[in-house]
């Protein structure tokens, strides 16, 4: 199966100097979803403007639909749709005049374009909003005019940056039909998400990105088999008993790894029906108040643990963190 | 042919998000108001001054006031760049295969056509004050045009600015920095042949002179078409090269993004 995608060592240095991408590569096969998964801050935004020409790389080649991304950026820019993951509507302008416009910009003229806008208008629920300043527009239809826009030339390769990101949960589920929808016409689709869940429930392949780099990837069946065995959950009930609880864990026969996140301990274990009361009687043993305790089959959350040394939430809280120190 | 048709589609788009904020051509014509009223009246005996030619300020004065106001509307135009910026709209342009240069003509396009209805609207309350126009609708018209190369000039520097910088502060500088000096460095209040010398001397290569003196040749009663054409040619050359330096301005935007 050709590639529709091909990233390659893409490096790429902000001033400050922030890595955005450290070293970055990977592949996507025609036809499928295919998910960059990894919290605020990874890499994954500034992979996608790579991929789209909108910015250029320090280093590193990538390929999109065949065609040399710095060789060749025009020829990229036919065959590519993109989803920012703000808003690229203009508010001052009709639902229609917005889709119009991209069109134009795509060299889509006359009849043909006519007819193409209705088409999407029609299938993005949005015919009846046509004629309505985009401003006045729900999250939703923003999102579904975004998508239209991203659509109107017909791409060979869509691009969906963080698509989901600020919407209501209903809202998000008929976001990912749409998208699993566009894929059974035989489009290819980059998303980026630090949603676990959409990740896990949309993309035939995930990346694991983490400072710039894939850390792991596969299906999310692959990702999660890799990590046989459950995981133990357990909130420490006082603070500062966190290490004593660590060192109790790690002493268990059942348990192969600790990892602490706060007051939230984290064991992963083999069997989590028979390790939990041996977690719970160690603990009790070495004097460590448990507030809550419990079980789960590995998670996409596990697998992020495991490759990139810390839980997905704390990632975001330490890059929101260093973000506020800076502003 | 495809750029051409591109241009259009840009100042479509930007005609009609005029067309919808119809106030914001009226806001931007309260300063050139005020400096065409109080100027006028608080200068009116400047006419007797020994060597100043004519015996109206005020007919003096409006090609000036027309000139001043194509320089600060056009300059403002990179703030619609600046917010398509942050919106993330021209990032939605600038994955299409358009050419760059529709990007920057949309936004110096509208910017033209506010300034044409604004001039209209200074010569109505010109005349309306006692100023004449002795070369008639013509001349009228030509002052026009040569306000809008000013601003077509003005205009793709502010889009290149708004382009290099990305913050409203630095366009408001570069707009305060650079307005009221050039006015100031023209002919646009006072006869230069009456100002201090070295202002003479500046105001001949400042832009918003030659698009005051053209401006001023044009509306008088025999015009010296020759010297009008002149300057207008100056200013297109001057307009063409700005545009050139917007174009450019989205490389950089581009490293840094």
């Amino acid at each position: 199966m050709a590639n529709a995608i091909e990233a390659r060592e893409l490096r790429k240095t902000y001033p400050g100097p922030t890595v955005a991408l450290d070293g970055l590569s990977f592949e996507v096969g025609e036809g499928q979803i295919f998910a960059l998964l990894g919290p605020n801050g990874a890499g994954k935004s500034t992979t996608v403007k790579v991929l789209t020409t909108l910015t250029v790389p320090d280093s590193g080649r990538a390929r999109v639909a065949g065609i040399d991304v710095l060789a060749d950026p025009r020829a990229v820019r036919r065959v590519i749709g993109v989803v920012g993951q703000r808003s690229g509507v203009d508010d001052e302008a009709e639902g229609r005049e917005n889709l119009e416009l991209q069109g134009q910009l795509h060299g889509i003229r006359g009849r043909e374009l006519r007819r193409r806008v209705e088409e999407l208008l029609e299938a993005m629920g949005l015919a009846g909003a046509a004629e309505r300043l985009a401003g006045t527009y729900s999250g939703g239809m923003r999102r579904r005019l975004d998508i239209a826009m991203g659509l109107v030339h017909r791409p060979r390769v869509l691009f969906l940056d963080e698509p989901t990101t600020g919407l209501d949960p209903e809202i998000r589920v008929a976001m990912w039909d749409e998208i699993r929808r566009l894929r059974d016409q035989g489009l290819t689709i980059l998303l980026t998400t630090h949603y676990l869940e959409e990740a896990d429930e949309l993309a035939d392949s995930i990346a694991i990105v983490d400072r710039g780099r894939i850390v792991a990837r596969g299906t999310a069946a692959e990702l999660k088999a890799e990590l046989e065995g459950d995981t133990v959950h357990v909130e420490v009930a006082a603070p500062g008993a966190e290490a004593r609880a660590r060192e109790a864990l790690a002493r268990l026969a059942e348990v192969r790894e600790v990892h602490v996140d706060g007051r939230a301990i984290h064991a992963r274990v083999g069997d989590g029906a028979t390790a939990l009361p041996a977690v719970l009687g160690a603990l009790s043993a070495a004097g460590v108040p448990v507030a809550a305790a419990t079980m789960a089959r590995p998670s996409l959350d596990d697998v992020y643990m495991r490759h990139a040394g810390r839980s997905f939430e704390e990632a975001e809280r330490s890059r929101d963190g260093s973000g506020r120190e800076a502003a | 042919m495809g750029v051409l048709l591109n241009c259009y589609d840009t100042t479509r788009r930007w005609t009609l998000a005029l067309l919808r904020q119809p106030w914001f051509v009226a806001i931007t014509l309260i300063q050139p108001m005020i400096w065409l009223l109080l100027f006028g009246a608080l200068f009116s005996s400047v006419v007797d001054i020994p060597g100043f030619a004519g015996d109206n300020y005020k007919t003096f004065l409006a090609p000036g006031i027309v000139v001043m106001n194509a320089l600060f509307s056009a300059g403002w135009n990179g703030m619609g760049m600046i917010n398509d910026l942050e919106k993330g709209i021209m990032d939605r342009f600038l994955v299409t295969p358009v050419s760059r240069a529709p990007l920057i003509v949309g936004g110096i396009a509208q910017s033209a056509l506010s300034i044409v209805i604004q001039s209209l609207i200074v010569v109505a309350v010109a005349l309306a004050t006692g100023a004449t126009f002795p070369g008639g609708p013509l001349g009228v018209l030509a002052m026009i045009a040569t306000a809008v190369l000013l601003a077509a000039a003005v205009a793709g520097l502010s889009q290149a600015v708004a382009l290099t910088a990305r913050k409203e502060e630095t366009l408001i500088g570069f707009v305060q920095f650079m307005a009221l000096p050039l006015t100031f460095l023209s002919g646009a209040f006072m006869q230069l042949s009456l100002a201090p010398h070295w202002i003479e001397t500046v105001a001949r290569y400042n832009p918003v002179n030659w698009a005051v003196a053209a401006a001023r040749e044009a509306v008088a009663a025999h015009p010296d078409w020759g010297y009008v054409l002149a300057r207008m040619g100056l200013l297109l050359a001057l307009a063409a090269a700005c545009l050139w330096l917007a174009v450019r301005a989205f490389r950089a935007y581009q490293r840094s993004a």
